[in-house]
């Protein structure tokens, strides 16, 4: 069944048949937002002729040309900021950071202008901005090409964090994110974009309307339904609990797999829904383990009600930077071997 | 000091009149400042808490440049913003309010002194160095993308120039020719540390050329001749002849904070005699541009602006704690 929100976008369709990589349906988004408004454009490193390094804007250029697409420099302190006052002025930049790794250049104009903006001035400035990113490891690109680093975002206030597991989603999220009057973070992991020159997770090319719509920031999803143990993830760890799923349905362990989808808001309540169902939960992030996403879903599901879960774990990156040699960068990652251990563990 | 020949009496009267607004209500916050500090000093007692730093001897700068713009245009401040928040144009009193963290103020009470945010005069601040910059491009670029003629500019001062947010805005905004007018305050000072011993060249306008852009440096804190430099890389940003360093020698006439006794600051007795606003009255009197009698009205008016400002806030509600949540995001989400 498909709804339209007030703007005339269909929230949430059908996916239908047609079939995208993440990548192209990232694209897809911008340029749909692109043509409606003027105040749309891109900017960032690389975003232009080479369409990005992780391909979110391949084409766009050759539609909307290099006033609106724009390279920049490597100058992150000054395009990222450049990006701020653009959206106090009220367009709707789209602007790429090519690696999460990178913001500590720029983390300032991020942390204490982007996101602040609005609450210093009372609710009186808007900042409609868009930061996209890449995230995630598992090709040895080592420690500082390799993060995930949503829990750093989702910890300092003022921005959404959106990070899509589906090219439907990723999507309806850019979608949403563009026409959101907030800052929002966009990270997509590079292994669900569908790229051609890294080792592809089959689910990063699948259905995408083609119409404009938006997946609505701030709502979990519900990737498969299961009895027995909770799965709370996002992003390309989504696909490794499901497919963990998928293996253990045939020894009669049932699990329930919650796809965030964006980290803030954080959809405690579906969270809260599934755990009441299944009293067992575990959290798998790519990110750090102390600190972050898994101990404060964790946290939150007992703060909520203490006789909620019967068990709690998580899978994480304990905290080490990435490291390069394929064997140490697995044994560190929240790999379906890593899962299954932990459901096993879960159900005995 | 020569006064520049072709400036009409009424624009002196008026660079005149907004450097008196901005030290009178400086003098005013000061004393408001202190009054419920004392007799032990505690930043965070008062009506007015935490920290503040005031522009006094700024002024110059402010009136200078702030003459040649609309309310279209963009100010981007640096952590000691009052001076061109008044000459911008933000109304007092939500200024005043939001200094006193009040829900009348310009952030009802979020964002304090440091922090002022007026989207009537596209006016703004930042509290980190240099980090004000930027966001400056940005509105420049807005401007630009829309095909109007309007301008920002971005003040800083001497110390930030040694920060990369500065030379990265100076290269994008040469790179692409944004209507942006880069202003350095240099009042020789960054807190304790003397210009000499953080800054590798005499001159920050030296650095423009490192950009390919005009730089100009206006000695002497004489508020005519940052008017006239100001007039030149606000003209050329307007008709998209692209950015300008303009460095202003100026004066930190108090400490860098209220409540700093500047005991690291040679020549401090002397300083009081370098105040601009004396030394440019006394040149308009003696050009006859001023009368006593016009300067008391000038000082009588500018004194109840502030006294009406002042009052507003200080009759303004305090923000409700159970409120202390609002505004993180446009739409509802807190986590």
């Amino acid at each position: 069944m498909t709804t339209l929100d007030e703007a005339g976008i269909a929230a949430e369709p059908d996916p239908g048949t047609r079939k995208l990589s993440t990548a192209k349906a990232i694209q897809e988004a911008i340029a749909g937002e692109m043509r409606t408004s003027d105040d749309v454009f891109v900017m960032g490193e690389d975003v232009g002729s080479y369409g990005g390094i992780f391909s979110s804007t391949t084409g766009l250029i050759d539609e909307f040309g290099p006033g609106r697409i724009r390279d920049t420099p490597i100058s992150e302190t000054a395009f990222i900021g450049m990006g701020i006052g653009a959206a106090v002025e009220g367009m709707r930049p789209i602007i790429e950071l090519m690696f999460v790794d990178f913001f500590g250049v720029c983390m300032d104009q991020i942390y204490n202008h982007m996101a602040k903006i609005h609450f210093f001035s009372g609710g009186n400035v808007r900042v409609p901005m868009v930061l996209m990113t890449a995230t995630g490891g598992g090709y040895s690109d080592g420690g500082q090409h390799s993060q995930s680093l949503w829990g750093t975002f989702a910890h300092l206030p003022g921005m959404k964090v959106v990070v899509p597991s589906t090219p439907y989603d990723a999507k309806g999220l850019m979608t949403a994110a563009i026409r959101s009057d907030d800052p929002v973070v966009y990270m997509f992991h590079k292994g669900v974009m569908g790229l051609p020159w890294m080792k592809k997770n089959p689910r990063s090319i699948g259905p995408v309307p083609q119409q404009r719509y938006e997946v609505p920031i701030g709502k979990a999803r519900v990737a498969r339904e299961g009895k027995d143990v909770t799965i709370v993830t996002l992003s390309l760890s989504v696909h490794h609990a499901l497919d963990v799923a998928e293996n253990l349905a045939g020894e009669g362990i049932d699990v329930e797999v919650i796809d965030l989808r964006s980290v803030v808001p954080l959809d405690r309540e579906t969270i809260q829904a599934s755990v009441a169902k299944t009293r067992r939960l575990i959290v798998v992030d790519e990110d750090y383990e102390s600190f972050g996403l898994s101990g404060e879903v964790i946290a939150s599901m007992t703060i909520a009600d203490p006789t909620l879960c019967s068990y709690a774990a998580r899978v994480c990156v304990p905290d080490v930077p990435l490291p390069y040699a394929r064997d140490l960068e697995y044994a560190v990652l929240p790999t379906p071997a890593r899962i299954e251990l932990a459901v096993r563990e879960a159900v005995s | 000091m020569t006064p520049h020949p072709s400036l009409p009496a009424e624009v002196r009267l008026d660079l005149y009149r907004t450097m008196v607004l901005i030290r009178t209500y400086e003098e005013a916050i000061l004393g408001e400042y202190h009054a419920d500090k004392s007799p032990g000093f505690d930043i965070g007692a008062g009506l007015i808490p935490g920290e503040m730093h005031l522009s006094a001897g700024q002024e110059p700068v402010a009136a200078g440049i702030c003459a040649h713009l609309s309310a279209d245009d963009a100010v981007t401040a640096a952590h000691r913003p009052h001076h061109l928040a008044i000459a911008h144009g933000v109304d007092l009193r939500p200024m005043t309010a939001e200094i006193f963290g009040r829900t009348t103020g310009l952030g009802r009470g979020r964002g304090g002194h440091m922090h002022l945010f007026d989207p009537a005069t596209h006016f703004s601040c930042s509290g980190i160095v240099a980090e004000g910059l930027p966001p400056a491009l940005g509105q420049g670029f807005a401007f630009q993308q829309r095909g109007s003629d309007r301008v920002a500019v971005a003040v800083a001062g001497e110390g930030a120039a040694n920060q990369g947010a500065f030379h990265e805005a100076l290269n994008l905004a040469a790179l692409w020719k944004l209507p942006v007018v880069f202003v350095i305050e240099d009042n020789d000072w960054g807190i304790s540390v003397p210009r000499d011993a953080s800054t590798s060249v005499p001159s920050n306008a030296e650095r423009a050329a490192a950009y390919g852009m005009p730089g100009a440096r206006v000695e002497g804190n004489a508020v005519e001749e940052v008017w006239e430099a100001a007039g030149l890389a606000v003209e050329r940003a307007r008709e998209g002849g692209g950015p300008t360093l303009l460095e202003v020698h100026t004066l930190r006439l108090w400490g860098h904070f209220e409540g700093d006794a500047q005991a690291y600051r040679p020549g401090l007795d002397v300083v009081a005699d370098q105040d601009p606003i004396p030394v440019y009255r006394d040149e308009l009197l003696a050009a006859e541009v001023l009368t006593p009698a016009d300067d008391a009205r000038i000082r009588e008016a500018a004194g109840g602006r502030v006294a009406d400002a002042i009052a507003y806030a200080k009759e303004s509600p305090v923000p409700a704690a159970a409120d202390a949540l609002d505004y993180v995001f446009v739409e509802g989400a807190r986590s």
